[in-house]
C-alpha cells in the first residue's frame, strides 16, 4: 500500500544515491521548510474557512458562499486582500518590535510543527524530547504577544498583551501537568513512542478517569493557551476592540491571524497523539477483525480526523460559550485547575505504578 | 478634568506618559467602540484592569432635537421622535401623540388605543430581543446575537406590513394611528406569538443558564433601591433594583388598566436582575399581545381632528414606559402651531448617569457587561 | 394624595408659598436663591425622592427652571418653577440631594447657559468644551447648523 512514509523514504533513499550525504541533507531541509510552509498556508485557509462555516452553522447562517464551490476559495480572496493591503505601523509605535512580533509569533508556531506525526512514520523531526519541545516552545510565543501589545503604543493592545501574558503563562501548567499524567504512564517524551504505546488502544480508554480528567484539562488549557473564546481575553472584542493586534494591518495582521489557526491545529494534534492515539487507528481489545478494518484507512487520515475534531470542538466552544473575566479566568486555573491536575497527575502516578490501566 | 482638547493632544504622546502618579491610566472607549452600542464616548481611569472613574462625554449625536421640534407643527415633531430612541419608536410617536391629545383633550377611538398597545407592546419585544442578543454579545458569545435577529425579523416583517417602515415606522399620530391594521396582521401576529413562545425558552437555555455568563453579570454592577431613585432610574434598571416604576401600572394609559400583566421586579439590582427583569418582561409583553390580539373592536382608527392643530396655552407632560423607561413629553404651548419649548426626558439619560456609580471598582469586561444590561441607545440620550 | 391636599400641606410648611394655577400637576414657585432649603425640605419631610424631570424655558425676558418631583412611596408629583435673571441665571444645585440632577443640569448648563452654584462637574454635556452661545435660548443663532423653516 503507498504510504507517506514509503513516499519519504524512496525520496530520502534517492536523493541520498544521486547526491553527496550533505548535499541531500541540506535539499531535504529545503524540502521539508517548503512543505511546511505550505502546510501553514494550506492550514490557515482551511481552518479560517472551518471556522467561518462553523459558526455559520451555529448562528443559522449560509457563511462564504460566492467565492469558489461553496465559498471554498473565500479564505484565499480574503488572504489575498490582507496581502496587498498597506501595513500600516503607528506613529508611537517602537518600529523594531512592532514589525518583528508577527514574526515571532509565526516563526514560534512554525517551530511546533517539527515533532508532530502526520502519518505514520511522517514527521519532521522525532526528537527524543518531543512533548517537552512542544510545551517548550509553544510558550515562547507570549513574548511575541507581548512585544506586539506594548511596541504598539496603545492601551488597548498593552492591556490586551499583559492579560495575554497572565493567561498563557498560568495556563501552561495545567496544560503541562496534564501531557505530564500522559508521560507517566508511556515513560517517554518521544512523541513516536507515545503513539507506539498507544497501539491496544487510546490513553483516553486505557487510563481510566485519570486520563479523561487530564484529556478535559488539556482542552481547556490550550483554549486558554490559544487566545480562543471563552478565554479570547487578549483580544476580547467587545472589550479591547482587538487586543494586542488593534494596530497591526495588512500581512502583520494577516500573520497573526494565521498563527492563531495553526496554534489551534497544534494544540489538537498533541491533544490527539497524547489521548487520541495519534495516528492510531481505532483498536478495540482483541477483536481481531474490527481492528484489521480499521488498519486499512491510512494512519493520515486516522490523525486528521482526529485533529479536526478537536478544532471542532474548540469552534464549538468559541460560537458557544460568553467569556470569562479576567479574574474568574486567574480563579478557574489557579483555584480549580491547578489543584484538580496535581490530584489528578497524582492519581495517574498511583495507576501507572500498580499498574491499574490496561 | 479631562476635556476634548486633552484628549486631542493626548494621541501622539507615549503610552508610558499616561500613567499619572498613582499608576493610573486614563483610556478612551469609544466613541468607536464595539460595546458602547453607538457613539458613546466614556473616558476611564484604571488603575490594572480596576475601574476607577467612568466620565461619559456625550453629544456625538446630538441634533437638538428640541430645538427642531420648537419650529415644526404638532403633527411634524412626532415624526422627528422616531430618530431618539429608534429601537422604540412606536412608543416615542405615542408619547407625543399622548401629550398633544392631552393638550386638545382628544378623546383617541377604542379601536386606536388597542391598536397602540399592540404596536407598543410589538416594539418593546423587538427592542428587548435586540437587546437580549446585544447584552450576550457584550459579554462574549457571539451566537444569541443571530438568533435575536430571526425572531425580531418576524415582528419587522409585521411592522412594515401595517406601518410601512421597519425601523422609524411614525405610526401614531394625534387622535390615533396614521392608518387601520394590514389585513394580515392579526394572523401574522398569531403566528408570531406561537412562534415566540418555544423560541423564548431557547434563549433561556442559550444563555440564562450559562455558568460563565451567570459568574460574569451576578454582582456585578450593584445599584441599590436608593440609588437607583436618586439617579432618576427607571425602566427595567430600577426595577431590577426593586423600584416599582411601570408607567403602565401607575399611570395607566390607553387599555393598559383594563389588561392582566405583573409589574416584573427583581430584587438584587446587579446585571443579572436587570437581565432577568428584561427577559421576564418579554413573555409578559407576549401575554399583553395575546390578550389583545383577538380583541381589537371594530370603528374609527383615528378621531376627528382639524387640519392645523393648536394647543391651547400651557403646560402639558405625558410619561409613558418606553423598553428602557419613562419617556417624558413636557410641552410648553403659547397657543400657537408649534410648540414654543418641549423638553424629552429620556429614560437612558439618567440610566447612564448611574454608570460611575456602578461600574467603579469593577473590571473592564463588567463595564461592558454593565453597559449592556443599561441597554442603553445613544441618539435617546444625546438627543 | 391630591393636589389641594398637597398644597394645604406645603403652605403649612412653607408659609410663603406661592402656587400657580393650571396644569396637572401643582406648581411651585420657588425663589432660586431659597430653592436649596426648600429642596431640603421637601426631600425630607415630604418623600419627594425621585426627581424625573428638570429642564429650563427661555421666555425671552427671564429664564425658568423646572423640576418635576414625584415621590415614589405617596406617588404625589409636584412641579417647582423658579425664575432667573436672563442676563445671570444662577440657581444652587440640587445635585447632592438628587444624584440625576447632576447630568441634567450639566445639560441645562450646556443648552441655557444656567450656572448651577456648587455643582461638581458643571461643564459643556452635549456640545463641545469650546462652543460659544447657549442653543436652547431662543435669540441663539447659528448660520451653518440651524434651518429655518
Amino acid at each position: 500500500m503507498l504510504s507517506l512514509e514509503s513516499i519519504t523514504n524512496s525520496i530520502h533513499a534517492w536523493l541520498n544515491n544521486t547526491f553527496n550525504p550533505t548535499l541531500a541533507l541540506l535539499l531535504e531541509f529545503v524540502i521539508v521548510g517548503t512543505c511546511a510552509i505550505g502546510l501553514f498556508t494550506v492550514l490557515g485557509l482551511v481552518l479560517v474557512l472551518m471556522e467561518r462555516k462553523v459558526s455559520a452553522y451555529m448562528q443559522i447562517r449560509l457563511g462564504p458562499n460566492r467565492v469558489g464551490y461553496g465559498g471554498s476559495m473565500q479564505t484565499l480572496a480574503d488572504t489575498l486582500k490582507l496581502a496587498v493591503k498597506e501595513g500600516l505601523t503607528p506613529d508611537g509605535a517602537d518600529k523594531f518590535l512592532f514589525n518583528l512580533a508577527p514574526f515571532i509569533v509565526i516563526i514560534i508556531s512554525m517551530l511546533i510543527l517539527a515533532p508532530i506525526p502526520f502519518a505514520k512514520g511522517f514527521q519532521i523531526w522525532d526528537m527524543n524530547i518531543g512533548v517537552l519541545y512542544v510545551s517548550a516552545v509553544s510558550s515562547v510565543s507570549v513574548i511575541g504577544i507581548l512585544m506586539a501589545g506594548w511596541a504598539s503604543n496603545n492601551k488597548y493592545s498593552l492591556l490586551g498583551a499583559m492579560r495575554s501574558g497572565a493567561q498563557i503563562v498560568s495556563y501552561e501548567l495545567s496544560a503541562g501537568l496534564s501531557i505530564l499524567s500522559i508521560i507517566v504512564l508511556t515513560g517517554s517524551l518521544k512523541i513516536s513512542d507515545i503513539i507506539a504505546s498507544q497501539e491496544n488502544g487510546w490513553w483516553i480508554f486505557k487510563g481510566h478517569i485519570p486520563a479523561v480528567i487530564a484529556f478535559v484539562i488539556f482542552i481547556i488549557a490550550v483554549t486558554a493557551e490559544t487566545n480562543r473564546a471563552p478565554f479570547d481575553l487578549a483580544e476580547a472584542e467587545s472589550e479591547l476592540t482587538a487586543g494586542f493586534h488593534t494596530e497591526y494591518s495588512g500581512m502583520k495582521f494577516a500573520l497573526f491571524f494565521l498563527a492563531e489557526y495553526v496554534n489551534i491545529f497544534i494544540a489538537c494534534s498533541l491533544g490527539a497523539i497524547l489521548f487520541l492515539g495519534g495516528w492510531m487507528p481505532l483498536h478495540i481489545g482483541n477483536w481481531s477483525g474490527f481492528n484489521h478494518i480499521m488498519d486499512f484507512i491510512p494512519s493520515s487520515i486516522w490523525f486528521i480526523s482526529k485533529v479536526f475534531f478537536l478544532i471542532f470542538v474548540i469552534m464549538w466552544f468559541r460560537w458557544t460559550f460568553p467569556r470569562l473575566r479576567v479574574d474568574q479566568l486567574l480563579n478557574l486555573e489557579w483555584k480549580y485547575l491547578l489543584p484538580i491536575s496535581m490530584f489528578n497527575l497524582l492519581l495517574m502516578t498511583l495507576v501507572a505504578i500498580m499498574g491499574w490501566h490496561f | 478634568m479631562y476635556r476634548e482638547t486633552q484628549i486631542l493632544k493626548a494621541v501622539p504622546s507615549n503610552i508610558a506618559n499616561d500613567f499619572d502618579d498613582n499608576n493610573e491610566m486614563i483610556i478612551n472607549v469609544g466613541p468607536q467602540h464595539p460595546s458602547t452600542h453607538g457613539v458613546l464616548h466614556l473616558v476611564i481611569t484604571l488603575s490594572g484592569e480596576t475601574i476607577k472613574n467612568v466620565e461619559p462625554h456625550l453629544g456625538y449625536i446630538h441634533r437638538s432635537i428640541e430645538k427642531m421640534c420648537e419650529s415644526l407643527s404638532y403633527r411634524q415633531f412626532i415624526y422627528v421622535t422616531s430618530r431618539m430612541d429608534y429601537l422604540s419608536s412606536h412608543i416615542n410617536n405615542h408619547g407625543c401623540a399622548l401629550c398633544v391629545e392631552k393638550g386638545l383633550q382628544i378623546e383617541v377611538p377604542a379601536r386606536a388605543k388597542v391598536i397602540r398597545v399592540l404596536m407598543d407592546e410589538l416594539t418593546r419585544l423587538a427592542s428587548h430581543q435586540l437587546w437580549w442578543g446585544a447584552m450576550a454579545m457584550d459579554v462574549g458569545a457571539l451566537t444569541p446575537f443571530f438568533h435575536a435577529f430571526r425572531e425580531r425579523e418576524t415582528i419587522n416583517d409585521i411592522m412594515e406590513e401595517t406601518c410601512g417602515a421597519r425601523l422609524t415606522m411614525n405610526y401614531m399620530v394625534p387622535g390615533g394611528v396614521m392608518v387601520d391594521l394590514h389585513p394580515n396582521f392579526q394572523t401574522k401576529t398569531k403566528e408570531f406569538i406561537a412562534l415566540f413562545k418555544s423560541k423564548i425558552d431557547e434563549y433561556d437555555e442559550l444563555v440564562t443558564g450559562n455558568i460563565i455568563f451567570q459568574n460574569r453579570m451576578k454582582d456585578v454592577g450593584v445599584l441599590s433601591k436608593e440609588d437607583a431613585i436618586s439617579y432618576g432610574c427607571t425602566g427595567p434598571t430600577a426595577r431590577a433594583s426593586s423600584v416599582s416604576c411601570d408607567i403602565r401600572k401607575l399611570y395607566p394609559y390607553e387599555v393598559y388598566n383594563q389588561l392582566q400583566f405583573d409589574e416584573v421586579i427583581e430584587t438584587g439590582g446587579d446585571c443579572y436582575s436587570r437581565y432577568l427583569v428584561r427577559m421576564r418582561e418579554m413573555r409578559q409583553s407576549l401575554s399583553i399581545v395575546e390578550q389583545l390580539i383577538d380583541n381589537i373592536p371594530e370603528g374609527e382608527f383615528q378621531a376627528k381632528t382639524k387640519a392645523v392643530l393648536k394647543l391651547p396655552k400651557g403646560e402639558f407632560y405625558s410619561r409613558i414606559e418606553t423598553a428602557r423607561g419613562e419617556f417624558g413629553v413636557y410641552i410648553i404651548s403659547e397657543g400657537a402651531t408649534t410648540p414654543y419649548r418641549i423638553k424629552f426626558r429620556s429614560p437612558g439619560f439618567s440610566n447612564l448617569s448611574a454608570l460611575n456609580h456602578m461600574a467603579k471598582g469593577y473590571k473592564i469586561g463588567d463595564l461592558v457587561a454593565i453597559m449592556g444590561s443599561l441597554d442603553l441607545v445613544i441618539p435617546d440620550i444625546d438627543r | 394624595m391630591s393636589n389641594e391636599e398637597l398644597k394645604i400641606k406645603l403652605s403649612e410648611l412653607f408659609p410663603s408659598a406661592v402656587f400657580e394655577e393650571g396644569g396637572e400637576w401643582l406648581t411651585f414657585l420657588v425663589e432660586p436663591t431659597n430653592w436649596k432649603t426648600i429642596a431640603q425640605q421637601l426631600r425630607s419631610s415630604n418623600d419627594f425622592d425621585y426627581l424625573f424631570c428638570v429642564t429650563g424655558v427661555d421666555w425671552k425676558t427671564h429664564l425658568t427652571m423646572v423640576y418635576h418631583l414625584t415621590s415614589t412611596t405617596h406617588r404625589h408629583t409636584l412641579v417647582i418653577k423658579s425664575k432667573l435673571d436672563r442676563n445671570n441665571p444662577e440657581i444652587e444645585t440640587v445635585s447632592d440631594i438628587w444624584r440625576t440632577a447632576e447630568f441634567h443640569e450639566r445639560e441645562a448648563y450646556d443648552l441655557f447657559g444656567v450656572k448651577f452654584l456648587n455643582h461638581p462637574d458643571l461643564r459643556r454635556l452635549f456640545m463641545t468644551d469650546d462652543w460659544k452661545g447657549w442653543p436652547l435660548r431662543k435669540d441663539y443663532e447659528d448660520p451653518i447648523n440651524m434651518i429655518k423653516l
